[in-house]
């Protein structure tokens, strides 16, 4: 017996004396991430509606596949084969590796996983049913430790994503200076990226907090400071980030597939 | 105006013990360590139970109230619906001596285990200069009444006995960090420690420890996550490592 069961401890056969609804947190986390990486995984296979002109899914873009539908591609740049191992590979396999590895691996999402999906612990003063416990001292959970790799990434995915919000101010026949609702979708889903991954831990030891002297760094002080401020909201970011770019995709999907018509505002 | 409270009480010690339940007359105002005491003064002359200061600042009456760690003395029993019962039950991570009492010895065996603050050797006593922007951030540390609720709450001892002699918990995990924030202190090893000995690694970010602090440090935010990042830059990231060997930059 071991935890709160242990010889010398308080005789108390209830896991938990907890009367509120603690399960009801970990359990909404783990309906929302689940089926975001349902759809996720759908869409990353599924190959297909995912660009309109102007209009491209952020599940897909940069587009660097020879399999790219033409209009989709990174000024036409298709470093990677259509194909591995006579395997069709969707360009999405490609890319959403990084923008994934920097949701596993970020601080806040570790903590919802690991209370709804492993249930280490499923709530606060909650006992979790495993037997033995190495957190993340050992593979494959030491590599938490490369967040800060995803994170730059993350970042280059951004402006990737932020050129698509751009130049979703087109109309469809590339005339500039248009707006659609897809300009809106897009624009929303890559600014709050943006602030996902600026409110980022990382972001935040990288910038300043790493110094022992804020005193003979005040820029890096003064950046350390306002990505504090974003940083305290870093959980809402996440969430609202991770919604944002899952509509966004659907938005795209919609409309490349006719089901929808993107209306320009002008 | 007087109301009846039930209230459920851990009662026993480390061989045998049972809840055992209580009515009691509570006044509008009244925390729960009032209520306990008007119990231990009325019905159970010898229930044990630790306290002080009553005033949420020196850590005695740290207790698990209906399963959630708190303080007695800060604990309104307004906050809890009328006629719902209140269970209380000395902390459960740490050995129960008697009754709401436990012995929190752990915890004193792991301060003595990290290294005390190392200013520099030239340094004569009232020398020591900071800047406010220096101070603050570790300021916050200072705040810690020393509790224990984020120790007792924290799941790696909580739930694995056999890893408290590798782990020394959310409360040291803040001292490390405020002393390897500290301009002052020159002791170079205090992330690689962190890690190694003192199980930095351990944690898994659930976010416990911040939930239950009476004195709202952000322990995991300011604290733990910190040190994560300053143990991959002298562990996990080999660019850092590179960098601090060419430009040996350490402690800026």
């Amino acid at each position: 017996m071991s935890g709160v069961f242990s010889p010398t401890r308080a005789k108390i056969k209830e896991r938990t004396l907890r009367t509120d609804k603690w399960w009801l947190q970990p359990l909404l986390t783990f309906g929302v991430l689940f089926s975001f990486i349902i759809y996720a995984t759908f869409r990353a296979f599924e190959n297909d509606n995912y660009f309109t002109e102007p209009l491209i899914s952020p599940f897909y873009s940069p587009c660097l596949s020879e399999a790219c539908v033409p209009g989709s591609t990174l000024f036409g740049w298709t470093p990677v084969s259509a194909q591995i191992f006579n395997f069709a590979l969707s360009p999405a396999l490609i890319i959403l590796i990084f923008p994934l590895g920097f949701r596993m691996t970020c601080y806040y999402y570790r903590k919802a996983y690991y209370r709804a999906f492993w249930l280490s612990p499923p709530a606060c003063a909650v006992a979790e049913p495993h037997e033995t416990y190495s957190g993340e001292t050992k593979a494959p959970l030491i590599l938490q430790n490369a967040h800060r790799w995803f994170f730059y990434a993350g970042l280059v995915f951004n402006v990737f994503l932020t050129y698509d919000a751009i130049i979703s101010f087109k109309s469809e026949d590339g005339q500039w200076g248009h707006m659609s609702v897809g300009s809106l979708v897009l624009l929303i889903s890559s600014s709050l990226l943006w602030f996902y991954s600026l409110s980022c831990h990382t972001c935040r030891h990288t910038v300043g907090g790493r110094l022992k002297h804020f005193s003979k760094h005040p820029i890096r002080y003064k950046l350390w400071t306002w990505v504090s401020i974003l940083n305290h909201k870093h959980q809402q970011f996440a969430w609202y980030s991770l919604a944002a770019v899952a509509f966004a995709d659907i938005y795209v999907r919609q409309v490349a597939s006719g089901a929808w018509t993107n209306f320009y505002f002008f | 105006m007087a109301r009846k409270l039930n209230l459920r009480i851990w009662r026993g010690d480390s061989t045998s013990g049972a809840l055992q339940d209580v009515q009691v007359d509570v006044n509008e105002g009244e925390v729960v360590l009032d209520v306990i005491h008007r119990v231990q003064a009325t019905q159970m002359g010898d229930l044990a139970v630790r306290w002080n200061c009553k005033a949420g600042k020196c850590g005695s009456c740290s207790m698990e109230i209906n399963g959630k760690p708190r303080l007695a003395c800060m604990t309104q029993v307004a906050a809890y619906p009328e006629g719902e019962t209140i269970t209380v039950t000395p902390l459960r991570t740490f050995p129960v001596i008697k009754d709401l009492v436990t012995d929190v010895s752990f915890n004193y065996k792991k301060a003595m285990e990290i290294p005390a603050y190392a200013p520099p050797a030239d340094l004569a006593p009232g020398e020591a200069r900071m800047q406010q922007v220096d101070v603050e951030r570790s300021q916050e540390f200072r705040k810690c009444i020393e509790c224990f609720l984020c120790q007792n709450v924290c799941h790696v001892i909580r739930d694995h006995e056999e890893n408290k002699k590798s782990f020394a918990g959310p409360r040291f995990f803040i001292r490390i960090a405020e002393l390897d924030m500290h301009p002052l202190d020159i002791l170079k090893n205090r992330k690689k420690t962190a890690q190694e000995e003192h199980g930095l690694g351990m944690c898994n970010i659930t976010k416990c420890c911040t939930e239950v602090c009476p004195e709202h440090i952000r322990i995991t935010d300011n604290a733990i996550i910190p040190m994560k990042e300053r143990v991959v830059d002298v562990k996990y990231d080999p660019a850092r490592w590179l960098g601090s060997k060419i430009r040996r930059r350490e402690g800026i």
